[in-house]
């Protein structure tokens, strides 16, 4: 393999494990924030004791977040050199900025948290939480601004042969970046929510801590609802804006070959990209795909056969995460639907309870894919229509990366069942205070 | 150009904030298996720097991007050619960053006994490597007109490099002793004491190594000598360093742990200021050098990014002041988090 593809397969693997961790981060440090704010107006213990057990969950997935997002910054430089002597003008700038606005408040506070039971009054206390998801989210906005432009170039001209910044607020403000950010935060609410319901379900289901689970429950079913719903809204939104600017991105979302007016949507079809059609296609509904890109069903859609060979993206992949995150995405809704209706009486649906322990990993795995549509499916593209991502990397030896590489694996392998195998035995073991 | 230079030194600035902040910790985390003699004593030792570590990294965080920002080509090329000293470095941090978290949460000798070595790999690995990085680039990288580099990671292992490792390495971990000594008290501490002083010969003498070795090995001094008033950095550092030993005799440890901290910019800036333009050279051929004039970004990103810095930078030195502050005073027992 060549350093651009192993160079490729670090990037992915480093982003797809930090990505397991960041989504919870953001939205699980809400929660915590509220149950704290709970807390100092009721006085009520059993907030308390919420407070700690979510927060030793939050501080074990944050630890992960942390270390895992510093490789991150730095493998710009050590395997995509020529992509940021190409953009640094633009993209570094907002990582600096977000390093700066956002994550050094977050990391100086969440010490804070942590050490400052005793050193802070109660109120200052849950403050100090707030301030950690403030800044979570604020980080969130300006890395996906940094990552909107590599979508969406707007706001530069291009001097000396790289982009420099000429409207700094085109690039702040960019469209494609601002629905990234309302699809991928809600996104981390839904994640966190099932998270929340999936060991509040665990220990309903062994009917132990019940009134403390039972409030959990609620707490994470109103959040991941509301989430859920605003996600798919927003989603449809951001497929209309992808059509204008990615045309090719969404045909192969749906492996839409020809260009065609009423162009339909197939619930299961089996692309093959060598033959540039679609080896089996079923269950077809004419103007679908029409609907998505314009919301009108006899708008025409460009088809994949009218962009050049090699600026298509992979269409398999792109098809296959598209698909997947939007069936997850609906069985969240249905599913948090029917747990509004059984909210008061969740010990008395074990079969239920069960189904929401285990959908625990589903918003994971639709955040994956989520991020492999919006990667993957821009590719040929490091920044789209600019660059592309063969002329991207380092000029280091693939000897060099391929060693990283399974380092990486191997590190993040073994961090990754650490993590696994503490949350789990945390939230298996339940609150300290108990106070059924 | 004028905002170039700015940058430049706030680039070395924010470099030097790195060392200071985040050098204590390594400091302690190396420090930590040679005095942490009983349980209780490990758990104090990094309960000294639990609260704060984690800001501190973030130092490094910004020096980075801040390098990405404002010298997007010095970005590009300092670290694809330090390809595996800073993927090392990276691994290291991450190990060290995890085991703080993960360690009490076991109750099991060996769960411990292993984070207790990831916690000392850490430590010392970045601290060596960031010194063998730092005297690599004063001495000149080989890097050809295209910023490619010609060698491999024992390159960097050259003697001068090594030199520049283990005066980091005693730097911070003279650094990270004052922090015990000022953080803890009794047994602890008295050993703390007792490795600084041990320690302060040792960074005397390297440093000074340093100094007449750089004179050879650097074309560092060119600066100095055409601006003999820059020679006052270098008296600075060294009256700093002498600080140390007299605040350490007094026991007035906060004073001490001030002088070193003052000693580690002044460190840095002997560097940067011997650099200057240079960010990155070349020692194949000067003409390769990379520049603060050739490598640093637009105008108006320099422009934007000095605003967000100015405005941003002295609010971060705030509030981690404020959480310095509400952490001060000794750790004992019942406050224990980690």
């Amino acid at each position: 393999m060549d350093v651009v593809m192993l160079s490729r397969l670090q990037f992915a693997a480093a982003t797809m494990f930090h990505f397991l961790f960041v989504p919870l981060t953001l939205g699980l440090s809400f929660l915590v924030a509220y149950m704290e704010t709970k807390y100092v107006r009721t006085g009520e213990e059993i907030y308390l004791s919420m407070t700690k057990f979510w927060g030793k969950l939050f501080l074990i997935n944050f630890a992960l977040g942390v270390v895992t997002g510093i490789t991150l910054e730095f493998q710009f430089g050590t395997n995509w050199s020529r992509y940021s002597k190409f953009m640094g003008d633009i993209f570094g700038s907002l990582l600096a900025i977000e390093a700066t606005v956002a994550f050094f408040l977050e990391s100086t506070l969440i010490g804070v948290w942590v050490f400052g039971w005793k050193k802070l009054s109660k109120k200052a206390h849950a403050v100090v939480m707030w301030l950690i998801a403030s800044a979570g989210t604020i980080s969130a906005f300006w890395i996906l601004a940094a990552n909107g432009w590599m979508q969406h170039p707007v706001g530069y001209t291009i001097r000396d042969g790289r982009a420099e910044v000429v409207d700094f607020a085109a690039v702040v403000f960019n469209k494609f970046a601002l629905l990234e950010f309302f699809h991928t935060v809600p996104g981390a609410y839904v994640l966190s929510g099932f998270f929340v319901m999936g060991i509040s379900a665990y220990h309903l289901i062994k009917k132990q801590h019940i009134d403390f689970f039972t409030k959990s429950f609620k707490i994470g079913l109103i959040f991941a609802l509301a989430s859920s719903i605003f996600v798919a809204v927003e989603g449809d939104m951001h497929a209309v804006h992808v059509t204008k600017v990615q045309p090719e991105k969404l045909a192969a979302m749906e492996a839409h070959w020809e260009t065609t007016t009423k162009a339909p949507i197939h619930l299961f079809a089996i692309p093959d990209e060598k033959n540039q059609k679609n080896v089996i296609e079923i269950g077809s509904i004419p103007g679908m795909l029409s609907f998505l890109g314009y919301h009108d069903v006899s708008a025409e859609v460009r088809g994949l056969k009218d962009f050049p060979v090699d600026e298509r993206p992979p269409v398999l992949l792109t098809f296959i995460a598209f698909r997947g995150m939007v069936g997850l995405g609906t069985y969240f809704i249905l599913i948090t639907i029917i747990g509004v209706f059984l909210r008061n009486k969740l010990v008395e649906n074990p079969f239920y309870l069960k189904v929401m322990l285990y959908s625990i990993p589903l918003p994971y795995i639709a955040i994956e894919l989520g991020w492999i549509l919006a990667e993957v499916g821009r590719q040929p593209w490091i920044v789209y229509g600019l660059m592309k991502t063969s002329e991207a990397s380092s000029p280091v030896a693939a000897s060099q990366v391929c060693v990283s590489l399974i380092a990486f694996i191997l590190l993040y392998g073994l961090l990754g069942a650490v993590g696994f195998y503490l949350i789990a035995k945390n939230a298996v073991k339940g609150p300290v205070v108990n106070n059924d | 150009m004028v905002l170039e230079t700015i940058w430049f030194f706030l680039w070395g600035l924010l470099w030097a904030i790195f060392f200071i902040a985040d050098g204590f910790d390594f400091g302690v985390g190396t420090l930590y298996p040679f005095l942490g003699k009983s349980d209780e004593d490990k758990r104090i030792m990094i309960n000294s720097i639990g609260p704060l570590w984690d800001g501190n990294e973030v130092w490094l965080i910004t020096a980075g991007g801040v390098t990405f920002a404002a010298f997007p080509i010095l970005y590009a090329v300092m670290f694809s050619s330090l390809y595996s000293a800073l993927m090392l470095i990276l691994f290291a941090l991450i190990l060290r960053g995890v085991s703080f978290e993960f360690r009490g949460q076991v109750d099991n000798p060996r769960w411990r006994q292993t984070w207790d070595i990831c916690i000392f790999v850490g430590s010392i690995a970045p601290a060596l490597l960031f010194g063998v990085a730092f005297a690599n680039i004063y001495q000149g990288i080989p890097i050809d007109v295209d910023g490619v580099y010609h060698g491999t990671l024992f390159t960097l292992l050259n003697p001068y490099g090594l030199l520049g490792g283990l005066l980091y390495l005693t730097f911070f971990m003279l650094h990270g002793a004052i922090w015990l000594a000022i953080k803890t008290n009794g047994d602890l501490q008295q050993r703390a004491i007792g490795t600084a002083d041990k320690l302060w010969p040792a960074v005397l003498i390297l440093a000074v190594l340093f100094l007449v070795y750089s004179k050879f090995a650097t074309s560092l001094y060119i600066n100095y000598f055409a601006h003999p008033v820059l020679f006052l950095v270098i008296a600075i550092t060294v009256l700093a360093l002498v600080g140390i030993k007299v605040f350490l005799t007094k026991k007035t440890f906060f004073k001490a742990w001030f002088a070193s901290a003052i000693t580690i910019v002044g460190a840095t800036f002997f560097g940067v200021i011997g650099l200057y333009p240079n960010m990155f050279p070349s020692n194949i051929n000067p003409d390769f050098n990379i520049t603060a004039h050739n490598a640093s970004s637009s105008p108006l990103t320099l422009k934007i990014m000095l605003t967000v810095v100015v405005i941003f930078i002295p609010i971060v030195i705030g509030y981690q002041i404020w959480a310095y502050n509400l952490f001060k005073g000794k750790v004992t027992t019942e406050e224990l988090e980690y």
